[in-house]
């Protein structure tokens, strides 16, 4: 049967199990809305601003094991999108992006609504298609689901002509798909696994570094077991949060510019340092010449042979899928397992840095933004999905909110986004319904897609928004602090609006928490009589606090500035 | 240091802006670039003409490789290769200059494509320097245009970059 090719767009989202779409309509895509309306298979989330769209099926996917998808018109619809794509290009989020084109005869005419989509997202995809035949759509759009969740995930783009979705054709969904140009590895090299489980044995004063990798492999409960294991520290950066649970002993906290004391110093003077799905960014390691003063042997396992050695030297490196590399290593240990003696005396040195607690705060008699991350963490039992946005509070969120879980901290670490945590939080809730959610933000980031309480009236969507409140863009305000005299140019925020009449307004519920002692009751509050509401709850805090401790750009990892040093 | 990259793409619209722009994006040299179609019309083949440290030239290798539509990529200066550049140049070939300009011609083992009273097109193939040697050679006052195709070169004997 011949259907068009607006339908078969739909009947390929059908095919691929996806049960919802984000998006805005317009001009171009108007027949693709006109195929959704008429089936339900698809449900459609209408955003108020396309980047929403786009944040929101990145968090889709980041917090479940599905691709989100988002859909957008030509023109301003696909600009509008380029800072999400961009967003999860950094984190290496699947994701596909559908974008309506002008029909193909106007494209290069300046048509209205044109714009250069191909050219545009080409540097922040993994791929992107222009579908240029109805006989090419569907097995575009395979292509694109394909290429986003395998190898090294991303997002990827298709663009179709408004007149391509007009056009009557056969459908068929290809059951498979074969790539000569495309083929990731998954299976590491054995003799390289080997030689690493070699190393592990004999180091003596070891640790387990770990990224973003082991969430998007779904490999937390293998790396898990290996670190038990072997009774070695791990640290995760602030994408890797989750991979191991925080609450565990061997747990050393976060690395880099705000990571924990022992974590900093293990990984700096470790002796052996196992490398997963981690990519020693310049937040990680600081200053890499710093970095380099120590001597030690460098283990690292990623499924994209461009992150190894392009900032540290690697001696043992695996390219392959983190899930199965370590799942080999666990087979070469279950031979049986030998530690060096010497580990536990690194326990001794790891737990003598821990002495020094390093994320220990002052309390003064404001609210003190840690403090509602701890008691945040009490309230949902350690159990909820934490949303952010980029500053200060997002610091504070991966500090004291100790994820035992995976997929739970969903935050834009690679391109620091301000703006998503609130989409996020509708993301998150469509992949996973009835799940608590907390979008911990500040009151400059949540500014910038607010309108989205909207959409969450619209679908019932009850983020709860844990906004501290310092009146500043806290993260400059602190770098300015440190580094530029106090001169706060353009750090602090004015004529704020009253967060609590805006929710009223949204026709969601408002909260204004002020003291300390009212932090907790309001928490409970919200997350129990208020549990099926969006609730806003706006903490005013201590305009002064800042994040410790703290590593300075171009200083080294060991070189930390701690919060009783001031 | 010098280095020939050959790589195999899928000969799709958009292919050649990939690479291109890989390379402005992440900072790598490109001094010459060809590209056409192989004896399979579905491939490309590019020869990049790029310098780079050791660690650079790692990064630019595994990074075209990462590229959805590359198949293969080789540094073809790694191992014995051979390469050739090709370049036309009209010069004005008038009075005893004309005499000149065949005298060059032929000891580089240049051909004269185009003739007319006042010029000559020579058309010139070798390796770069060689290339470079023949404009050095001339009077600069002669040379009316030049147009140089790029570097493109391939392995010796068993050394075959192919799908
Ligand atoms: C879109 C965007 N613009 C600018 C920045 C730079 N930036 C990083 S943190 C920050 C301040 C954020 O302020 P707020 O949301 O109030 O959080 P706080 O640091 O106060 O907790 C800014 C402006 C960014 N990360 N993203
Ligand atoms: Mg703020």
């Amino acid at each position: 049967m011949m259907i068009s090719g607006a339908e078969i767009v739909v009947r390929c989202l059908q095919e691929e199990k996806v049960d919802c779409v984000f998006g805005y309509p317009g001009g171009s895509v108007l027949h693709i809305y006109d195929a959704l309306f008429k089936q339900d298979q698809v449900t459609h989330i209408l955003v108020r601003h396309e980047q929403a769209a786009v944040h929101a099926a990145d968090a889709y996917s980041r917090s479940s094991q599905r691709v989100g998808v988002a859909l957008v018109t030509s023109g301003p619809g696909v600009t509008n999108t380029v800072t999400g794509i961009a967003t999860a290009y950094m984190d290496s989020i699947p994701m596909v992006v559908l974008c309506g084109q002008v029909p193909t005869q106007y494209i290069g005419q300046d048509a209205f609504q044109e714009c250069d989509t191909v050219g545009i997202t080409r540097p922040c995809v993994k791929h992107n298609f222009l579908v240029k035949d109805v006989k090419d759509l569907a097995l575009t759009i395979k292509k694109a689901f394909h290429i986003a969740a395998t190898g090294r995930p991303g997002p990827v783009v298709v663009d179709i002509p408004k007149d391509i979705t007009a056009q009557m054709c056969e459908f068929e969904y290809p059951k498979s798909i074969q790539m000569r140009s495309y083929n990731p590895v998954v299976k590491g090299h054995l003799g390289q696994i080997k030689k690493a489980v070699q190393m592990l044995q004999e180091a003596k004063r070891p640790i387990i570094y770990t990224g973003g990798g082991v969430i998007l492999s779904d490999a937390a409960d293998k790396l898990t077991q290996l670190a038990r294991k072997l009774d070695f520290p791990v640290t995760n950066t602030l994408m890797g949060l989750g991979g191991y649970p925080a609450t565990d002993r061997q747990f050393v906290g976060m690395l880099g510019m705000h990571g924990t004391f022992e974590a900093n110093n293990a990984m700096h003077y470790a002796d052996v340092i196992l490398a997963v799905g981690a990519r020693f960014d310049d937040r990680v390691i600081g200053n890499p010449e710093h970095f380099g003063t120590e001597k030690r042997r460098v283990i690292h396992i990623d499924i994209d042979p461009s992150s190894i050695s392009k900032r540290v030297k690697v001696d043992v490196p695996i390219v392959g899928n983190v899930a199965d590399v370590l799942d080999e290593m666990l087979k070469l240990l279950d031979g049986g397992c030998k530690t060096d003696p010497e580990v536990a005396d690194w326990w001794k040195q790891i737990d003598e840095w821990r002495g020094r607690k390093s994320l220990a705060y002052r309390q003064t008699n404001h609210i003190m933004p840690q403090y509602v991350v701890e008691k945040l963490y009490e309230v949902t039992g350690g159990d909820a999905f934490i949303t952010s946005d980029v500053g200060q509070h997002q610091m504070f969120a991966a500090q004291y909110y100790k994820f035992d879980q995976p997929r739970r901290w969903i935050n834009s670490g690679g391109l620091g986004t301000m703006g998503v945590g609130l989409p996020y939080g509708m993301g998150v809730l469509m992949a996973n319904p009835g799940a608590q959610v907390a979008c911990v933000t500040g009151e400059g980031s949540i500014q910038m897609c607010i309108q989205e309480m909207s959409t969450c009236k619209q679908y019932g969507l009850p983020v709860k928004i844990i906004n501290l409140n310092n009146g500043m863009l806290g993260m400059v305000r602190q770098w300015q602090e440190m580094f530029y005299s106090k001169r706060y140019s353009q750090s602090y925020v004015t004529s704020l609006p009253d967060f609590v009449k805006l929710a009223e307004a949204y026709g969601h519920v408002g909260m204004r928490i002020e003291k300390p002692e009212d932090v907790e009751p309001a928490l409970r509050k919200a997350f129990t009589e208020h549990k099926d509401d969006l609730v806003f709850m706006d903490f005013i805090i201590d305009p002064g606090a800042n994040v410790f401790p703290m590593v300075a750009a171009g200083k080294g990892l060991t070189e930390m500035i701690l919060a009783e040093e001031l | 240091m010098r280095h020939i990259i050959s790589i195999l793409i899928e000969n799709e619209a958009g292919a050649l802006s990939r690479v291109a722009g890989l390379f402005s994006a992440r900072g790598y040299n490109i001094e010459s670039l060809t590209v056409a179609p192989t004896e399979d019309p579905s491939l490309s083949r590019m020869t990049i003409l790029t310098s780079g440290s050791d660690d650079v030239l790692e990064q630019i290798t595994k990074q075209l490789n990462k590229l959805v539509d590359v198949v293969k990529v080789v540094d073809l200066s790694e191992a014995a290769h051979v390469e050739r550049e090709l370049m036309l140049i009209k010069v004005r070939a008038t009075g005893k200059d004309r005499e000149e300009m065949k005298r060059m011609a032929d000891i580089f083992r240049g051909r004269i494509i185009d003739v007319t009273e006042s010029t000559y097109v020579i058309e010139l193939t070798g390796a770069s320097t060689k290339l470079d040697s023949f404009i050095a050679g001339l009077d600069a006052g002669l040379i009316l245009e030049t147009v140089r195709t790029g570097v493109c070169g391939i392995g010796r004997g068993d050394r075959i970059l192919k799908v």
